[in-house]
């Protein structure tokens, strides 16, 4: 809502000395959302306002071109060169003269053109900054002054507030409404534009009736006949008009524009003649359709509130005019309509035709239901007196009854919300400057104003006592101290996770979760792989982004590929974040009423209805993990670094991973790893699928991991039991096994602590460690060597060479048995 | 070790005869003179003070000596080991002085050269600024609350009291997930975990919650569809907006530092009454810049205050749809962007830094923030 100052000092008696910014400032505190303030005209001066003397037609020019002698009120006439012809002799004209300046900064100097010179410059509206683009030169009317400021004379200065309009203050997408809040603001008069004296009652205009009372409970017509269809507007509203941000358009749209933004009353002019039989209010019927303003035929929704005649819709109640009984340029008998619609109706309405329009944004947020009789009264007077138009004496008023809204509230409620002692007398004084009414002994029973259909509940009733107070008069109290339990342990965990990866050289980044199908292709997913299941958005901001991720990796390794086309070459990046798995058999949650908590199995229905949300964290690595330079050659990063990533998370949650080989885009199949905990998959690892690299642009031999925190989450090991340190010492056991090519080490591994332990003497195996691994000829074709050192060590005594030799040998013999190893040396 | 000595005759023990002490002692002395590097003096100590060395072995005969001759061989062998112990402890200080003076400095490298071998990581601003705002409010007992993104309609929007099609829904541009009336959205705010908080714990709740949340902008220099909010709630018995200012009275210290201003501006949100927009004194000009002649700040772009975000008294309307007795119960709730923290926190100019996850943005920033 664009309010121009000049407008609100009209209705509010504003100190002279107060600026637009302190008005502003006040009108902020009082709870406007003030965006701008915004000095129009400041800039511009010089322009008189003068009346055609002469016009000499200049031939030979591509367009029409006049030299025109221009009385501006001083001895002689100026000659002015002018490319409009909307204008004859006798016009009185505004003109800027040289050394005048137009909106912009535009200069005006007298220069020689079309073979003449022009001793200034005739102007349009848009010249004027008060239109997008005029098609000929503003002619003002005849009785203006001669000689006279045109800036001063047309108001041309003044200062515009921009103000949101929060959808609790419908009232002040209105002149009357923030002129109440200001005059509030200011303590001074408030002369309510709608306080006019209607005529008594004579009768029915225009016959019309409400069939559904639940959309409409008043509709109101008043008739002008015998309009003047090309009277023009007047300046001073062309300017209101145009500094509040609309365009003028003729009088009868300017007239209904003007005090929609007066009084915040919507007002809709129907052509009389155009219309057929009695108006009703009702919903649509079945297939009824309606081609509004804009050209749109619309197929209207058995909810839709319609105003209809006798050849069906005429217009969309609140929301958009009909297109065939809208006035024109020749309508002179016109029915105006003032009305008060249901704001959840039209809202849902604008919603379901995704139209916006000035009369709907006042509706939904409502408007006052004591304007209609007193708007289409000022409307048909300001077309009478405009336009030369009559009056029709009668006033067709139906309404349905509405019970009135009290709400009762002990009078200190307001100091229980806020925390300040500010006495009966206050809350009651503030809630009548605000237009309640105020009754009662003990507690105070309210009833806001008409105007006000926002105030419902008795904190809406607090909030008005103490803004209008001040929120800056509000004092803090100290926070009381809680007894907390802190984080939980997934919290501390997750925390944990991300610092031991940032540790290991790993750098967090946070990608949308908005992916393509082309993703899951690049990623090599199989037809049938469950990643493929995505929740798709209704309005995705991209058509080829609809999906949400079920796994971290597609964005991850577009933002590796991101940084390296930036020029880094090593690049080790993760995120942690939740993926989205749509439940196959989830059928849309309940929606219960809000007047009552949810029941067990409602929730219990929501929940069920949500996808799965399980945080994952992923890391993708390429180049080297530790960069070449002057001690030597660099380390690149491989399968290894992937897996050994997995285990830093495992880790920091207490859990040993078990790494199998396992076959999973989008890893190589030769080199992607699977993790379990305690039996359960819960992420893989390894060097990506050459396709994959490719396809993410990626340099060969990217590597990646991801891995499911939910589940780790709840197997995370609870307290540490200390271990006893023994300082007996420790014997060693080097060993080295021949194993087919194709044994997994930790096979091997398992296969020896298994034979310690079945040897009864698992406590005294401190570790198990490889410190090589040998191919070649010394071992046999499609043979390698594991070489171990085991170390043992017991808590009360020092372990014998023959005692550790006994274990050796029974790991050796297990390792053997289970997996085939041949001792080397043996 | 020799037998005892029947015929008290001291001479017969080789060892302790002074020309054998003399020699022994001799020897050793003119190894440790020659000793020419602290290696080489190890070898010698061993040889000559050590346990197999002649002055130790001799030392061990004296025991079996009548006692009149012990006192004499005692003294002997005592006074050469004496000498030869200050010898090397002489020699080794001379040796220990010369490696200072000349090896180690023979050893020197240059300690300037670069080593990167080890990468460092780093966590995203973003998560660290989270969860140390998330701190502020843990470290007064408040405990940290969590809730889905993908979002039931219904705590979104409805228990939040947004009715439906009223034009506050429009306030918040929704990511709808498919068909429309699913009834699930991406939350466009962290304020569903308040229900979530409410419905899940006993009375009275503290709770702060961060996360991700959504909204159908596109990405530019100070929107993303995709960002973060803090929130804070609490419902208790007695708590009234001066409860409220003064915990974000605490939060601004606790991030900003001492002696910064807040104050209210009243606003609108369906889910408080009364709601406000709160600012806080710009913690880098403290309002300087705002006075006549003051300097310019980049931070307040010289307004003096920045904008923090929204709260209010939790909407009895709210409570009863999570089923909170607002007659013995208020409550209040605070929100803001984790993302506009960060940016006039930090001087963060533009949002793509934040999302395109270039690791050069996140290195900066550490481990904490």
């Amino acid at each position: 809502m664009r309010v121009p100052v000049s407008w609100l000092r009209e209705y509010a008696e504003l100190p002279a000395d107060v600026t637009a910014r302190d008005i502003a400032r006040k009108l902020i505190a009082a709870g406007l959302e003030v965006e701008s303030v915004e000095a129009v005209g400041q800039d511009v001066s010089g322009i008189v306002t003068g009346q055609v003397l002469e016009i000499e037609e200049l031939t030979g020019f591509k367009k029409p071109i006049r030299f025109c002698q221009v009385d501006v009120g001083e001895a002689e006439p100026r000659g002015i060169v002018c490319g409009a012809t909307n204008f004859t002799v006798g016009d009185r004209v505004p003109a800027a003269l040289p050394g005048a300046v137009l909106p912009g900064g535009f200069a005006i100097a007298a220069r020689k053109t079309y073979g003449r010179v022009s001793d200034g410059m005739i102007c349009s509206e848009a010249e004027l900054g008060l239109a997008e683009s005029s098609p000929g030169i503003l002619v003002l009317p005849p009785d203006t002054p001669l000689g006279a400021d045109f800036v001063e004379l047309a108001g041309l200065r003044d200062e515009v507030l921009d103000i949101a309009i929060t959808p609790d203050r419908g009232y002040t997408a209105s002149i009357r409404g923030v002129a109440r809040e200001a005059a509030t603001a200011y303590d001074v008069p408030f002369r309510d534009p709608a306080d006019v004296e209607l005529p008594a009652e004579t009768g029915e205009s225009y016959p019309a009736n409400i069939a559904d009372p639940t959309g409409c409970d008043r509709f109101v017509l008043r008739e002008v006949r015998g309009f003047a269809p090309d009277a023009p507007s007047p300046l001073w509203m062309r300017v209101r008009l145009a500094r509040a941000g609309m365009r003028s358009v003729s009088l009868a749209v300017d007239v209904t524009n003007y005090l929609m933004l007066e009084l915040g009353q919507p007002l809709h002019a129907f052509d009389r003649a155009k219309l057929t039989g009695p108006i009703v209010v009702r919903r649509a019927e079945p297939g009824e359709r309606l081609e509004t303003l804009d050209h749109v035929v619309r197929e209207l929704h058995p909810d839709d509130v319609l105003i209809t005649d006798a050849s069906g819709p005429i217009s969309m109640a609140g929301t958009m005019g009909g297109l065939h009984t809208e006035i024109d340029e020749k309508s002179t008998d016109m029915v105006i309509e003032g009305a008060h619609f249901s704001a959840s109706d039209l809202a849902r309405q604008g919603r379901r035709h995704k139209l916006k329009s000035e009369a709907l944004y006042r509706f939904e947020r409502g408007v006052d239901r004591e304007l209609p009789l007193v708007a289409t009264h000022k409307a048909v007077r300001m077309l009478a007196e405009l336009g030369g138009g009559e009056i029709l004496p009668g006033v067709t008023h139906a309404e349905a009854p509405v019970e009135t809204v009290t709400i009762t509230i002990p009078a200190d409620h307001p100091d229980r919300v806020a925390g300040v002692a500010y006495g009966r007398d206050t809350v009651v004084e503030r809630l009548r400057d605000v237009g309640c009414g105020v009754a009662g002994e003990g507690a105070l029973t309210v009833t806001p104003p008409s105007w006000r259909p926002d105030l419902c509940d008795p904190n809406d009733l607090a909030e008005e006592v103490i803004r209008l107070e001040g929120y800056e008069n509000i004092p803090a109290r100290a926070p009381r101290s809680v007894a907390g339990r802190g984080l939980t342990p997934a919290q501390r965990l997750r925390r944990r996770v991300g610092r031991a990866l940032a540790s290991a050289g790993h750098d967090e980044v946070i990608n949308y979760p908005f992916v393509s199908a082309a993703d899951w292709d690049a990623l090599q997913l199989p037809a049938d792989d469950a990643r493929r299941r995505a929740l798709r958005l209704a309005n995705p901001l991209t058509e080829d982004e609809p999906f949400l991720r079920t796994t971290l990796l597609p964005a991850l390794l577009r933002t590796l590929q991101r940084n390296i086309g930036r020029g880094l070459a090593d690049v080790a990046v993760f995120e942690t974040g939740l993926v989205y798995r749509p439940r196959p058999d989830a059928s849309a949650p309940p929606r219960p009423p809000v007047d009552r908590a949810p029941t067990a199995e409602e929730l219990a229905a929501i929940e069920a209805a949500l996808p799965d949300q399980p945080l994952r964290v992923a890391v993708v690595l390429a180049g080297h993990r530790e960069p070449a330079g002057w001690w030597g050659a660099g380390r690149p990063a491989t399968w290894a670094d992937a897996i050994e990533a997995a285990r830093i998370v495992a880790g920091e949650a207490g859990v040993e991973l078990e790494v199998k080989a396992d076959r999973h885009a989008p890893w190589h199949p030769g080199r992607c790893a699977a993790l379990f905990a305690d039996g359960t998959l819960v992420g893989h690892a390894g060097e990506l699928h050459p396709r994959v690299t490719k396809a993410f642009e990626l340099p060969a031999r990217a590597c990646a991991m991801e891995l499911d925190l939910s589940l780790l989450e709840p197997k995370a090991s609870g307290t540490v039991v200390a271990p006893h340190i023994a300082t007996y010492p420790v014997a060693t056991q080097d060993i080295a096994l021949t194993v087919a090519g194709h044994v997994p080490a930790a096979e091997v591994e398992a296969a020896l602590r298994a034979g310690v332990e079945a040897h009864g003497s698992g406590e005294l195996l401190e570790s198990i460690r490889l410190f090589d691994v040998y191919t070649g000829e010394q071992v046999g074709e499609g043979n390698k060597s594991l070489a171990y050192t085991l170390r043992f060590r017991a808590s009360d005594r020092t372990l014998t060479a023959e005692e550790t030799t006994a274990i050796r040998d029974a790991a050796v013999a297990a390792a053997a048995e289970r997996v085939g190893a041949v001792l080397r040396g043996a | 070790m020799s037998a005892p000595n029947k015929s008290y005759d001291p001479v017969e023990v080789t060892a302790l005869h002074p020309d054998e002490v003399a020699r022994a002692r001799d020897e050793a002395l003119a190894a440790i003179a020659a000793a020419a590097s602290l290696d080489e003096l190890k070898q010698v100590r061993l040889a000559h003070a050590g346990d197999r060395s002649p002055l130790a072995l001799a030392n061990r005969e004296i025991g079996a000596l009548p006692p009149q001759a012990k006192a004499e061989a005692g003294k002997r062998v005592g006074t050469a080991r004496r000498e030869v112990s200050e010898a090397l402890k002489a020699r080794q200080a001379e040796l220990e002085e010369e490696r200072d003076q000349r090896v180690l400095v023979e050893e020197a490298v240059d300690v300037t050269l670069p080593w990167d071998r080890t990468p460092r990581g780093a966590r995203h601003p973003v998560t660290t600024i989270a969860e140390r705002m998330a701190d502020v409010f843990v470290s007064m007992g408040f405990e940290l609350a969590e809730g889905p993104e993908v979002e039931a309609e219904w705590f979104n929007f409805d228990a939040l009291n947004f009715p439906p099609a009223h034009p506050a829904r429009e306030m918040q541009d929704t990511f709808f997930v498919e068909s429309e009336d699913s009834g699930l959205v991406l939350r466009t705010h962290t304020s569903p975990v308040q229900i979530r908080a409410l419905l899940g714990r006993d009375l009275p709740v503290y709770v702060v919650c961060t996360g991700r949340t959504f909204r159908t902008d596109e990405l530019d220099a100070t929107h993303s569809p995709v960002f973060h909010q803090m929130e804070g709630l609490v419902v208790d018995e007695g708590i009234t907006m001066a409860d409220l200012l003064g915990a974000i009275g605490a939060f601004v210290t606790g991030m900003f530092g001492e002696g910064l201003k807040t104050r209210f501006r009243p606003y609108y949100f369906p889910f408080t009454e009364p709601s406000a927009e709160v600012d806080m004194q710009c913690f880098v000009c403290r309002g300087a810049s705002a006075e006549p002649g003051g300097e310019p700040c980049r931070t307040c772009r010289s307004e003096g205050w920045i904008e923090l975000g929204g709260c209010g008294m939790v909407n009895p309307r709210v409570l009863v749809a999570a089923g909170v007795d607002p007659e013995r119960y208020s409550g209040w709730a605070f929100g803001l962007g984790v993302e506009r923290t960060l940016m006039f926190r930090h001087g963060v100019e533009d949002m793509h830094d934040m999302f395109e996850g270039d690791v050069r943005f996140t290195q900066a920033f550490g481990m904490e923030i």
